[in-house]
């Protein structure tokens, strides 16, 4: 029916799109992208979250978006919109960061890179992208900057895990052990001139982004040759699924969970990543103003110490069976082999080793809170 | 993945195999593959009445979360303990993992129930739209 179909929302396609379904991977709609959810080949989710702990695991993550600020006034742009401070960084440098509306909560989180000296790439959430890119655009508008939607440009290549380096390696003359986590490099990769290298991640583990021309033959060959290049490392291609297991053990945040347009940062628990002795930026009077008011609720994490699995959306109970709070995340924790997850609580409850339950099919199941980050990667030594 | 023949199959992707008015009961290959991982399996207790076409039970892949619908009434005799510490035998061979086993209350139950023949042309549509 041609009315139906008028309002079907279009579902967008990485260029890796059809070499997924080749794989067999499963798909998923993801914030209205086919994405693959974990890859029967590669031994579902709970193999390729092994993969990415202990050898490498690569994912197709071409779904999220890239602003790009440049000119004279790009510094300024970037730091009246994010909340951690863009000076500090040194031209080749990223950092985590959000942006954030007036009164504190979140537009998005994002990794800012600096790529020259007056030149910086936002990455941003796939489900947020016009949203960002709208808000950016009409908040710079008094800055001597230019404004670029690159979302559609790359193909996004993760390869992460601790052997992330070594197949990467492999396949560019860039010198790898001279790029820093948190640091961002250029060189060649499967023959392709100039591309941009990332040692970043969504896994809470080592390992690298490419960012490479969003052409399906190309993303389909340089998919290829990664996999190959990692056939002596293991290497597993990796969907949403253990995409999700291995943030949600390193407390990444996810946007709609644990941050969203109304929670504060102080209440997510990422005051590291925000500079207040920043003179101004967008959210900063009313997180001012939101600290002194003290705290209405905090994220934890949260073990389960009864059978059963916390999943996003359950209610949070005192132990007398009051509801308290809400899970945002929750998942067996592959590596880790427990039942985990992160929950909004009064600050009250927030303490390590606070009893709570968490209810499961109209059950109120033990739980308590647990340090955080549930897991954190060994040291090299 | 052939299904066997002897057993019968419901729509949600249970499936029971009957001896006189004895059952057992389990999910389907199918089932298995299209949740993932199976890690958490929550059956009822020895001595509970399950209803047919009604959950009797939830089984858990790391990404979600999927009833069990009851194929048949009845009186549950037996409950795989096994499954509440190693539910992933059920990814490696679903069509032979019982999950319990059941007192029929009405074996009419089971004349509403898919053939072999019929479950696999039933995912095959089902899987394929």
């Amino acid at each position: 029916m041609p009315a139906a179909e008028a309002t079907t929302p279009v579902i967008r396609k990485t260029a890796l799109n059809a070499v997924h379904r080749k794989m067999g991977a499963k798909m998923v709609e993801f914030n209205g992208w086919d994405m693959p959810v974990e890859y029967p080949s590669s031994g579902g989710i709970v193999a390729e979250h092994m993969a990415v702990r202990t050898g490498v695991g690569i994912f197709d993550v071409s779904h999220m978006g890239d602003i790009r600020l440049a000119g004279p006034g790009a510094l300024e742009a970037v730091q009246h919109i994010s909340m951690n401070d863009a000076a500090r960084l040194a031209v080749g440098q990223a950092q985590y960061s959000a942006l954030l509306y007036p009164q504190g909560t979140f537009v998005d989180d994002v990794i800012v890179h600096r790529l020259g000296e007056e030149e910086y790439l936002l990455v941003i959430n796939a489900g947020t992208r016009e949203k960002d890119f709208n808000w950016v655009r009409d908040n710079t508008r008094q800055f001597d900057c230019a404004v670029e939607n690159l979302s559609d440009d790359f193909t996004q290549i993760a390869i992460q895990g601790p052997k992330g380096v070594n197949l990467l390696q492999k396949l560019t003359d860039a010198d790898l052990a001279a790029v820093k986590f948190y640091w961002v490099t250029r060189g060649t990769v499967c023959e392709l001139k100039n591309i941009l290298i990332a040692r970043t991640g969504y896994t809470a583990e080592d390992g690298f982004e490419i960012y490479i021309p969003a052409d399906e033959a190309i993303s389909a060959r340089v998919w290829k040759e990664v996999l190959e290049a990692g056939k002596e490392f293991g290497v597993v291609a990796c969907g949403l699924g253990a995409r999700n297991t291995l943030r949600l053990e390193g407390k990444l945040p996810l946007y709609g969970h644990e941050i969203s347009d109304t929670i504060n940062v102080w209440e997510a628990g990422l005051d590291r990543f925000i500079k207040m002795e920043k003179p101004e930026f967008l959210g900063r009077a009313a997180l001012e103003k939101a600290k002194s008011g003290g705290l209405k609720r905090a994220l934890v994490g949260l073990e389960m110490v009864e059978r059963g699995i916390a999943r996003d959306g359950y209610k949070v109970l005192d132990e007398g069976g009051k509801e308290i709070g809400y899970v945002t995340s929750g998942s067996p924790a592959p590596f880790l082999k427990k039942n985990i997850a992160l929950a909004y609580v009064p600050p009250a409850f927030a303490e390590i080793g606070s009893k709570v339950r968490v209810e499961i099919r109209g059950q109120g199941v033990g739980a308590q809170v647990v340090p955080t980050p549930f897991y954190k990667r060994p040291k090299k030594s | 993945m052939p299904y066997p023949t002897d057993l019968k199959y419901t729509k949600e992707h249970e499936w029971i195999k009957v001896d006189g008015s004895a059952a057992t009961v389990g999910i389907t290959d199918y089932a298995q593959e299209s949740l993932g991982d199976i890690v958490f399996v929550d059956l009822p207790k020895q001595g509970a009445e399950i209803t047919a076409g009604k959950t009797f039970g939830t089984v858990e892949s790391v990404k979600a979360v999927s009833d069990l619908y009851a194929p048949a009434s009845g009186t549950v005799t037996e409950v795989n303990g096994e499954l509440a510490t190693a539910p992933e035998k059920i990814n490696k061979d679903a069509n032979h993992t019982w999950m319990v086993k059941l007192t029929l209350k009405n074996p009419a139950d089971l004349n509403s129930l898919l053939s072999a023949a019929d479950y696999e042309k039933f995912v095959a549509e089902e899987g394929g739209h």
